[in-house]
């Protein structure tokens, strides 16, 4: 490989995982945004959306599928886990955070928290359910094989550089999807209503506003891009286990802040700079030293700009 | 004041219930003429070594078995204690110290087989050491452990702080494996290695020992590099090696290192050349990780002894009583779970006294034992003089025997 294709191919690699990154970081982009709370329990409920879509594959048998099916089984898993997960991080906020809305932001850190560990337990029991994709539930807490429904041939052929299937499904589902977001909380009834509960719930309210189905519904929505993250992560990683939802909010959770809390652009290129970092660090430093870079990266973000790249500067609540 | 008859009641229950318990304890004693000497195991029983550990208790308990729990009309009693925490799905320093803790404590443990992980040991071996019981491990390789002048400059002296030896190990150590490692990669046609580790006591240990003996043989290396045990993927990693070109990747890892995952994206990410690990791999959770079709024919797995199915006289007597009692075939540490309990059991009997001191010199002095793995002796560091490698591939998701390693 000549240096230039190994910068070409590493940006490829980098803006791959960087888009799955900020799929995770808008759900708790959205979820601070409207009510100043990061949703720990963000990054597992986007673990247990993986672990539906392994169960979906396994129950219907995807394997045996001819590829143009596997398109409509991975559409399945898109939207299973969609639904799953948004109507988790609803529940979760039904019963975990909307009683301490009024409490301090404190107590509602903790109650998320909490609802982290359960949901990694969940991962844990789940991984014991005795079926063939969890390769007979035996060891729970082994790391499961995704199959490869979207295979990682190269589309360029015999060419250095790869692009493989699994690359542009990260790119088909991930940019319609954030696009669709701007537009919701840009244009739509719905989008004006978020916007101005995380302005002034109380003022919202006395406009007539629902605030609390308006923050389930952001909720519901955060998840549901938690959800669709899983789906495209396994295709690409072909690899899910219950701690995945650990590593992945982290590296969601430090791409939110580095592009702006709150802010939604910012959370998509705070993700693909941490996706892009990590590459080029893997590449042309040593890997050992790429989490020091990005988490420091956090560090000089927080000092330098505590708003982030994108964040607009406002008071601080917590 | 109301509340003061249950008060009383329940005090009354809990003195009676503790009572009993010390009753039964008396009683217990009184049963077997001697007492009981107790042995626990320490071994990562939640996350992907289970399977792998599973058969090692396995073994352990035949040894026991096989004894019928009675050495000179002492008891002999055994626990299964789990060094991993869910949290980490792989061994836990904060678990690992408890359980030495908890060992150190009981008087009546007299012996401590374990760990699994070399870096678990590093946690284990001085608090054990302080209390001067005897531990003998069915899997550390990392030479540092035992071997001074092989790892860090205060190695091993560092893990003995009462100055005795009181750690043993039944596995040969690394300063073998990885030189054979290297000298297979080099007979299978491999000119220039890229070698990963994963930044662990062993993984790292076994890595600088292949990269020293691939120097030396003339192989070229093209690079060396630790890598993130929870990264989601290793795709940017993967175009590194393609691009410097090596013909032969080699792992000092294991399976919760994630080297299945690892395989999986050399082959996604087009790197079409040889992959090799050491032991810590040698585990049918390693395949599962990997999907089978990612290894297949181009991997290469070394291990610090023989599996089962190779096994001979003391050997396959191991494995055919094993696949009587439990119905399955062991995993390739189930005979060194064996046999680490047999050496216990063997020292408490020679003991001349029936208590720590007693047993920690009986193992020192066991000499000609008669191994799964043929005769072996202790030797001054507390390793085995046994030397059998043998060398693995993977063909149709199952390990396959390759060949003997030797000089």
């Amino acid at each position: 490989m000549q240096p230039h294709e190994v910068f070409l191919q590493q940006l490829i690699t980098g803006l791959s995982n960087g888009m799955i990154i900020a799929l995770i970081a808008l759900g708790y982009t959205m979820v601070y945004g409207i009510i100043e709370l990061i949703n720990f329990a963000h990054g597992d409920v986007f673990m247990l959306g993986a672990f539906l879509a392994l169960t979906l594959l396994g129950v219907l048998g995807m394997e045996a599928w001819s590829p143009t099916w596997r398109i409509g089984g991975v559409a399945i898993m898109l939207v299973g886990s969609a639904l799953f997960c948004g109507g988790l991080n609803w529940t979760l906020d039904r019963v975990a955070y909307r009683s301490l809305r009024r409490a301090s932001k404190l107590s509602l850190l903790v109650s998320a928290i909490g609802c982290s560990f359960i949901c990694t337990n969940l991962g844990l029991f789940w991984g014991g359910v005795p079926m063939e994709v969890f390769a007979g539930g035996v060891a729970a807490a082994a790391p499961k094989d995704f199959p490869q429904l979207i295979p990682q041939t190269n589309l360029l052929g015999a060419s250095a550089i790869r692009i493989t299937p699994a690359d542009i499904a990260v790119v088909v589902v991930t940019v319609p999807l954030m696009i669709g977001l701007v537009f919701l909380v840009n244009r739509t009834r719905m989008g004006r209503a978020m916007r101005a509960v995380a302005q002034d719930a109380t003022a919202a309210a006395l406009m007539g506003i629902p605030v609390d189905r308006v923050i389930g519904i952001t909720f519901f929505i955060g998840g549901a891009l938690g959800g669709f993250a899983s789906v495209v992560y396994a295709l690409y990683n072909n690899t899910i286990g219950f701690q995945m939802g650990y590593r992945a909010g982290m590296d969601a959770f430090t791409a939110a802040v580095v592009g702006g809390i709150g802010s939604l652009p910012g959370a998509v290129l705070g993700g693909l700079t941490i996706g892009l970092v990590r590459a080029m660090s893997d590449q042309y430093l040593e890997t050992q030293w790429t989490n020091t870079i990005v988490f420091g990266m956090l560090v000089m973000i927080l000092i330098f700009r505590p708003s982030g790249l994108l964040g607009t500067t406002r008071r601080e609540k917590v | 004041m109301k509340n003061t008859l249950p008060t009383i009641t329940f005090i009354l229950i809990a003195s009676l219930g503790l009572f009993a318990s010390f009753a039964a304890t008396a009683a217990q004693q009184s049963e077997s003429s001697k007492g009981t000497l107790h042995l626990v195991s320490s071994l990562p029983r939640t996350g992907s070594a289970n399977a792998q550990t599973s058969t090692m208790v396995n073994g352990i308990k035949l040894a026991i078995e096989e004894v019928n729990g009675q050495i000179d009309g002492w008891t002999i009693t055994y626990q299964d204690l789990d060094d991993a925490s869910p949290q980490r799905g792989n061994w836990d320093p904060t678990v690992e110290a408890q359980n030495a803790n908890a060992a150190a404590k009981d008087r009546s443990c007299v012996g401590y087989i374990g760990t699994f992980n070399s870096g678990a040991a590093k946690v284990a071996m001085p608090i054990l050491n302080r209390a001067g019981l005897v531990m003998v491990s069915p899997a550390n390789t990392y030479p540092g452990l035992t071997k001074p002048g092989t790892g860090e400059a205060n190695e091993p002296m560092v893990y003995r702080p009462t100055g005795k030896i009181n750690y043993f190990r039944v596995v040969p150590a690394d300063d073998l494996q990885g030189t054979q490692a290297a000298n297979w990669a080099k007979s299978l046609g491999a000119k220039k290695v890229f070698i990963l580790n994963d930044r662990e006591l062993y993984g790292k240990g076994i890595a600088d020992v292949f990269q020293k003996r691939a120097k030396e043989i003339g192989m070229e290396v093209v690079g060396f590099e630790g890598t993130d045990a929870k990264a989601s993927n290793y795709r940017p990693l993967v175009t590194k090696i393609k691009a410097v070109g090596p013909d032969l990747v080699y792992f000092g890892g294991t399976t919760q290192s994630n080297a299945g995952q690892i395989a999986k994206d050399l082959r996604a990410g087009g790197y079409e050349g040889l992959y090799m690990v050491p032991d810590g791999c040698f585990e049918q959770a390693f395949i599962e990780a990997a999907g089978d079709s990612n290894l297949n024919d181009k991997t290469y797995i070394t291990f610090g002894g023989l599996p089962a199915e190779k096994l001979t006289g003391r050997g396959a007597t191991f494995r055919e009583a094993y696949h009587k009692r439990y119905g399955s075939d062991p995993e390739a540490y189930a005979a060194y779970g064996y046999e680490a309990a047999r050496v216990l059991l063997d020292a408490i009997a020679r003991a001349k006294t029936k208590d720590r001191a007693g047993v920690l010199a009986a193992v020192a002095e066991t000499v000609d034992f008669d191994g799964v793995l043929g005769k072996w002796s202790f030797d001054a560091n507390g390793d085995t003089s046994s030397k059998v490698m043998s060398g693995q591939t993977v063909k149709n998701g199952k390990f396959e025997f390759v060949k003997v390693l030797g000089d």
